[in-house]
């Protein structure tokens, strides 16, 4: 129990931040139209790529001869950009599609 | 110098935060959406380089530059690439790998840091080290199956009890979790550790197979959130505000995108995970080719060149064909003989979420003709021709009528109410949920066999030629 206190205590900050995010979360959400669920999903699934942070944390922190967590996080940073990289761009190129175009009207200026 | 450089990182994380909430609040708009992309990308991008530059962990920077340098470059080279080349209808299994990608990271973060954890380090370290691996390969795994599943490598399979035997795998995973926590010696931890990740695998597969292709988005974007909370652990474990912000985003806004769909469908979430068990027998039965009508490219053509009001009914047929094109060709021709053309677009017509928006706007279709369900439903009953173009599900009245429908209370687009269906499919096969669907023997339903491309530049042809 006391560690368990503890713990919220020292990272008492970190709760505030995830309780907020969450409710966030929620609010920046609601009230999508369903034309933009799946380029909402994908631009969301990039964002969840900022676990590449901790790969790069992970293999940078690693003693140069500790060659498990080089490999392991070498495939990290890989798999991470791949998640982020990849993420963004496809994303980007479905919301391409929505370039909001002028209606075209055409205009048969009638004086003849 | 070096505590100014932890204040520059803190900066940019803070950043980094904000840019990801602004971003993500911009995408939730048609007009904002692609800065909002944009916006979360740059954030994303000065928080990987604020890393690089300024991290120091006990006054060190960063170890290994040559690795991760080389991991970067490779990773954005394939991610460009593929993202670029892939064809819009396969863009839902896209989504999934990258997720999966993701999950995959966190496991990867848990192994490296499960090995490095010092003698006596705090019960909750260890706790957020298990809860990444086992959140990561659940979200791995399932991402997996549902790629292979969109992509029809994967078929749908359950067995009799799979139901209960998942939740003894998951039982057993937190078992062990629990087990490892409590310092049991019996077994050697490592081993432990890895039975975790091998189960967790192991039920990430057993948990997306048995749910219906056509739920896959749903299943995505559950899994989208999992991979948001397997980050937020890592937020966690390094102390780092932004992968905590960024995660805990997506892990809530996924789950509330999860429902938002379902609603759409008008399905609950429990419908959808588990409504696929007790649905498989009655959709298995070997249905009997239903009585149907057929009517000839020509006949299609008169009809279609002679009526006041079209709806087209977009499908994953018509993504399958790439025939987006030749279809806002034809209605750019039909236009022309002063015929009124919409579209009727079902919110999960396609394998995703607003996937034929998409579809049509890469096509340069005007976004007023796409008419969402209700504004359909409110159109058929004036509407003279419906032109279904390879969908199925969206437009089965079993949804309405048959309780015993997997897809039964999913609202559809009722085209049975305007004067004439045409149905546009290769064959009489059931639709992506397997089942039969009644409209195609409906007595002023007629069936135009063929890919829908093809199908198209001959009605072209023949309407031209009218």
């Amino acid at each position: 129990m006391n560690t368990l206190l503890d713990f919220i205590q020292q990272n008492i900050e970190m709760f505030y931040v995830v309780i907020l995010s969450i409710f966030l979360g929620i609010e920046v959400i609601s009230k999508v139209p369903s034309v933009l669920h799946t380029p909402l999903m994908s631009g969301a699934n990039a964002i969840h790529g900022v676990i590449i942070i901790g790969a790069i944390i992970a293999i940078g922190t690693a003693a140069p001869d500790n060659y498990l967590a080089i490999v392991l996080g070498f495939l990290a940073v890989i798999v991470g950009t791949l998640n982020v990289v990849g993420g963004f761009v496809v994303t980007d190129r479905m919301l391409e599609m929505f370039k909001t175009r002028k209606p075209v009207t055409i205009k048969k200026d009638t004086d003849e | 110098m070096n505590s100014m450089g932890a204040s520059l990182l803190s900066v940019c994380y803070l950043i980094g935060s904000v840019a990801f909430i602004v971003g993500l609040k911009m995408l939730a708009h048609p007009d904002t959406a692609r800065k909002g992309n944009q916006i979360s990308a740059a954030g994303m991008a000065l928080a990987i380089i604020g890393t690089l530059v300024l991290y120091r962990s006990g006054g060190q920077h960063l170890n290994n530059y040559g690795w991760i340098a080389g991991a970067l470059v490779i990773g954005a080279v394939i991610g460009t690439l593929t993202a670029r080349k892939v064809k819009m209808t396969a863009m839902p299994q896209l989504v999934s790998i990258f997720n999966g990608m993701g999950g995959l990271c966190a496991v990867l973060i848990s192994i490296i840091e499960f090995n490095r954890i010092a003698e006596g380090s705090p019960v909750l370290h260890t706790l957020i080290i298990l809860a990444g691996l086992l959140i990561g390969s659940v979200s791995f795994s399932g991402s997996m199956v549902a790629f292979g599943k969109l992509s029809g490598k994967i078929k749908d399979y359950a067995f009799s009890g799979q139901h209960i035997f998942n939740l003894v795998v998951l039982a057993v995973v937190l078992f062990l979790v629990v087990y490892l926590l409590c310092g049991g010696a019996v077994v050697p931890v490592p081993f432990v550790f890895y039975g975790i990740l091998v189960l967790s695998v192991t039920y990430g597969v057993l948990f997306v197979l048995p749910i219906g292709g056509a739920d896959m988005p749903v299943v995505i974007s559950l899994l989208n959130s999992c991979t948001g909370i397997a980050t937020a652990c890592g937020g966690f474990l390094y102390n780092n505000p932004v992968m905590l912000t960024g995660g805990i985003l997506v892990g809530s806004a996924g789950a509330i995108l999860t429902v938002i769909m379902c609603n759409a469908m008008n399905r609950s979430l429990m419908n959808v995970l588990i409504g696929s068990f007790g649905a498989k027998a009655a959709a298995s039965t070997p249905g009997k080719e239903e009585p149907h009508k057929e009517i000839s490219i020509s006949d299609a053509a008169t009809a279609m060149a002679y009526a006041k009001k079209i709806m087209i009914v977009p499908g994953y047929g018509l993504a399958v064909a790439q025939a987006q094109n030749t279809c806002h060709e034809l209605e750019k021709l039909l236009q022309e003989k002063g015929v009124e053309v919409k579209y009727a677009i079902h919110p999960v017509a396609g394998r995703m979420p607003g996937h034929m928006n998409v579809l049509l706007a890469e096509a340069d279709v005007s976004y007023d003709l796409l008419l969402d369900l209700d504004q359909s439903n409110d159109e058929f009953p004036t509407t003279d021709i419906a032109l279904i173009l390879g969908a199925n599900d969206v437009v089965n009245p079993a949804a309405e009528n048959d309780p015993s429908s997997p897809i039964y209370g999913m609202k559809i687009l009722d085209v049975g109410k305007s004067k004439m269906v045409i149905v546009n499919k290769r064959t009489m096969k059931p639709g992506y949920a397997g089942i039969q669907n009644q409209l195609f023997s409906a007595p002023n339903t007629s069936m135009l066999f063929g890919d829908a491309k093809e199908v198209l530049q001959k009605l072209i042809t023949e309407i031209k030629a009218i």
